[in-house]
């Protein structure tokens, strides 16, 4: 922030919100300003509260929550101590919500036309001039009105279609306020690119304070010019999007942008282990301490206060800010970390030759001709969009669909569709880790149970007489502590829980370890470190591996080879040096050009 | 039945043995609710009646004791009955079989109709049509009706009585336990087992059974009621225990004569029914909703986890 900062649409001024049962401080004294036609960019991970904070700059508290104390300030009026009969004439009208999964926030049974015409009619728009700003906010989201599209319903609309639609209506009325939730979680990286496009436009072109909610670092930086990070409902970091990113004074921003991947480095990711503390459990003090490299006594006594660090504007909340070793402490570049030393290219026969794999649902052919090698010793990444069959690929290997023709060999050995008839050695080979954490572990098993058995069913042993030593080391060698082995799934974060389902593969020593959108449901800190676990467990134990992502940034921190796939096909395969650095498919240039850039974020952010 | 899973702790760490028995605490913490605690005290109090009455029962339940469908007198504070026997003493010693057989039946019937169940859901195909189709069958008589069509071919017996009850029950609970293990045989866990090569019989019993530990409970609950109204039910229409033996269904029907000269040979063992009913309904109520309330918790976390919102402002 410099001294032509233009005054503030929104001030949003010791904003604090608490569980009306408990009391326990949810948002806790949030400050935060927003020029109008600036972006303001909120950074949190699940759990942050960042979506509460979200909510109640709007003026609204989800069940079991109430705003506590604080203002929010739209041109001088506080929305807070507004009547609700007040506030509800602004809602739509003067302030607006985008949420983040659009096909639950716009009403499955109006057409899009009646849904928009609701909106502006109840904020006082008439006749030809509703009908000519409904069609005019349409093709500002890139939606054409003359194609039909007010007369379809919005089950008939693609997921990014829907989010324009969700954002048209947020933008009907000329809001002076808007606040955006993750809008773009959930959409592909071309989807996103043309919605973060649509949304920095209005944005600019009306004048609107907006409120970019979000986990993803990369696309906050490439939208916003400021930024608040927020942790354990505090913000802990605030300044120009350059100066928080380019050099975070936090420990905790400095290790959120450690873990962020990148498609252009290859480098290994550096993961921050746990989750922020829940309301009602937030230690004394600064709520990172516990995760806190450089935690020190003074951390756990007080609250730090948020204070200006050596750049103009940038405030951070850190006893190291204070005593002016911020810098020092943390290594300020993104991880730079050593290269991947590149396995030599291995003449062995392939552990997985697949070719001409079709594979069908129903009568629908949703895999055709796929040609895919895996060598030993080797991490090949699947990436494509949703959608793109790379999933129901990987499901064919491991015997999960069974409804396709073609080859795949193991070992040289042709495999069954199903995996019934699989002998027991192919089914111990080829392990699969599923994508969903939450959904993989039995919630009625002990973790040592899981873990336990594979090895029972593979090693035909009673309960009583198995080896405990062996389960122990595969908890050990999945990076976990051995205190988890009598605990529950529930009783575990997302990213241990990935853990223990990694452990449950190695402790059978699969030759083939299939990896379905393993990190896709973690935290960017917590799939760092998973990522960086399976990359050292692959050059531990020499496995041939298949890592499927719909996020070609994280190929480079884990593949040597690369397969891309779009509709059902293999577009582009190759070394991931050849297909990120010299793509010859037209389809593999473009996912590599729609994927937020955190480079062009640093040096954008100043011209944007 | 509802064994937990087995998880035991491998030997020789030092982490803690945590062996939480979730059904237990399932159970405690709904009979600690006000619902719960309603619906337990009733019937604890109506068991206890049953299996402590038989020893205090003031006299002998088939002894002719004074004149038939007389009024309570402080010698016989319920009066007596059509035959001139104390109706104290009866309702005291009629409880204890009725009580017994009904646990007996409900066990048969949730049982075999989770086993049907379960296994419908997680075989599918053929095996689904043939489970299911077989229920339906049953399905098609009422429930009484098809009980007393078993109990009237094979004769009055107290085991086919139990028997014919519990198969009675299979049905229903085959229904609710398959439309259950659906949803959870989809759920990756399952998955994830049975690409190891897992014998289906052991996916069924130790990944998907104890996943069902919400329904089975209310099931459990909701059947052993049923088993006491279709007994009583029986003994009132005469096809259930026979007498001269006390038991709370025959005696309405044999007493409901004499209504008008002693109508507490008729109201006291409706009410105890009536109040193990409602008290068993009551509990069970009470215990689905903690369960549930257990399921949406966890729901909740992993949704939140995932970085899912629902919520939108109005």
């Amino acid at each position: 922030m410099t001294v032509a900062t233009p005054p503030s649409r929104l001030v949003v001024e010791g904003l604090t919100v608490t569980a009306a049962g408990s009391g326990a401080a949810v948002i806790e004294d949030v400050s935060v300003e927003v020029a109008a036609g600036e972006v303001l960019g909120v950074v949190g991970e699940s759990g942050s509260g960042k979506t509460t904070l979200g909510l109640a700059m709007v003026g609204h508290a989800r069940r079991g929550l109430k705003i506590a104390a604080g203002a929010v300030r739209l041109d001088g009026t506080d929305l807070l101590s507004l009547p609700p009969a007040e506030l509800r004439r602004l809602r739509g009208a003067a302030i607006a919500y985008v949420p983040q999964d659009p096909s639950s926030a716009i009403n499955p049974s109006l057409r899009v036309g009646g849904m928009l015409k609701e909106v502006l009619t109840a904020h006082g728009w008439q006749g030809p001039e509703a009908d000519a700003r409904l069609e005019e906010v349409l093709s500002e989201v890139g939606l054409d009105p003359r194609q039909g599209i007010l007369s379809v319903y919005p089950h008939q609309l693609s997921g990014g279609q829907q989010q324009r639609v969700a954002i048209a209506m947020a933008f009907a009325c000329r809001p002076r306020l808007i606040v955006l939730d993750e809008p773009t979680t959930g959409l592909d990286v071309t989807t996103q690119r043309t919605v973060l496009e649509t949304v920095a436009r209005m944005c600019a072109s009306y004048g609107v304070a907006a409120v970019y909610v979000s986990h993803d670092v990369v696309v906050v930086g490439e939208l916003s010019k400021r930024v608040a990070v927020v942790y354990s409902g505090r913000v802990i970091e605030t300044g120009a999007t350059a100066d928080v990113f380019g050099a975070p004074a936090h420990p905790y921003t400095q290790g959120l942008l450690r873990a962020v991947p990148s498609p252009e480095r290859s480098g290994r990711l550096v993961g921050m282990e746990g989750v922020p503390p829940r309301p009602g459990q937030r230690p004394a003090g600064c709520g990172f301490a516990p995760r806190c490299p450089f935690v020190m006594q003074r951390c756990t006594a007080a609250m730090p206060e948020l204070i200006p660090t050596d750049r103009a504007g940038q405030l951070a909340r850190c006893v190291l800010v204070e005593t002016g070793q911020a810098r020092a402490a943390g290594a300020v570049a993104p991880a730079s970390g050593q290269d991947l030393a590149e396995p030599a290219p291995s003449a062995a026969a392939p552990v997985l030759q697949v070719t001409g794999l079709d594979a069908f649902y129903g009568h629908r052919q949703v895999l055709s001709g796929i040609d895919l090698a895996v060598p030993p010793n080797t991490c090949v990444a699947i990436v494509g969009e949703s959608g793109s069959g790379k999933t129901t690929l990987a499901r064919c290997i491991a015997g999960l669909h069974t409804n396709w023709t073609g080859q795949v060999r193991y070992g040289g050995q042709p495999l069954t569709p199903g995996i019934r008839r699989r002998p027991k050695e192919v089914l111990r080979g080829i392990q699969y880790v599923f994508q969903n954490p939450y959904a993989s572990l039995n919630p009625r098993r002990t973790v040592g149970g899981l873990v336990a058995q594979p090895v029972d069913t593979f090693a035909g042993r009673r309960r009583g007489r198995r080896d405990d030593q062996e389960i122990l080391d595969a908890l050990r060698s999945a990076a976990l502590s051995v205190e988890l082995v009598n605990r529950y799934p529930d009783q575990l974060s997302g990213g241990e829980r990935q853990r223990v389902a990694i452990a449950r593969t190695l402790v059978v020593s699969p030759t083939l370890l299939v990896c379905d959108e393993v990190t896709s449901s973690l935290d960017v800190s917590v799939q760092a470190a998973v990522v960086e676990l399976l990359r050292r467990l692959q050059r531990q134990h020499g496995l041939a591996m298949i890592f499927i992502t719909h996020n070609i940034a994280l190929i480079r921190s884990i593949a040597q080879q690369v397969v891309v796939m779009h509709d059902g096909q293999v577009v582009e395969s190759g070394t991931v040096a050849d297909v990120l650095d010299r793509p010859r498919a037209d389809y593999t240039r473009r996912l590599l050009d729609d994927v937020p850039k955190f480079s062009a974020a640093m040096t954008g952010a100043s011209d944007a | 039945m509802t064994t937990l899973p087995p998880g035991p702790p491998p030997r020789g760490t030092t982490a803690p043995r945590v062996r939480r028995r979730e059904w237990l605490h399932i159970l405690t913490s709904a009979a600690r609710t006000p619902r719960g605690m309603a619906g337990s005290g009733l019937t604890l109090l109506v068991v206890l009646l049953a299996v402590i009455g038989p020893f205090v029962s003031p006299y002998p339940p088939l002894q002719f004791v004074t004149t038939p469908g007389a009024p309570p007198t402080s010698k016989f504070p319920l009066g007596s009955d059509i035959l001139g026997r104390d109706v104290l003493s009866r309702v005291l010693d009629g409880g204890w079989q009725l009580l017994l057989m009904a646990t007996a039946a409900m066990l048969i019937g949730v049982v075999l109709g989770t086993a049907a169940g379960i296994a419908a859901a997680q075989l599918r195909g053929w095996r689904d049509g043939l489970i299911m189709r077989t229920v339906d069958v049953i399905l098609a008589f009422p429930q009484l009706v098809f009980a007393l069509l078993l109990v009237s071919i094979l004769g009055p017996a107290r085991w086919l009585l139990v028997v014919a009850v519990g198969i009675s029950h299979v049905p229903q609970v085959a229904r609710v336990i398959r439309a259950a293990a659906l949803d959870v045989s989809e759920r990756d866990f399952v998955k994830a087992v049975e690409i190891t090569g897992v014998r289906q019989s052991k996916v069924m019993s130790g990944e998907i059974l104890p996943n069902l530990l919400t329904p089975l409970t209310v099931e459990a609950g909701l059947r052993l009621t049923y088993s006491i109204v279709i007994m009583t039910g029986l003994s009132f229409i005469g096809f259930g225990l026979q007498p001269p033996a006390p038991n709370w269904g025959y005696m309405i029907n044999e007493n409901r004569i004499i209504l008008t000269t002693n109508p507490w040979a008729v109201v006291a063992p409706a009410i105890l029914i009536a109040v193990l009913t409602v008290g068993l309904n009551t509990f069970t109520d009470a215990i689905a909703r903690v369960a549930l309330g257990i399921e949406r918790a966890e729901m909740v976390i992993a949704e939140a986890a995932a970085g899912s919102v629902t919520e939108i402002p109005a």
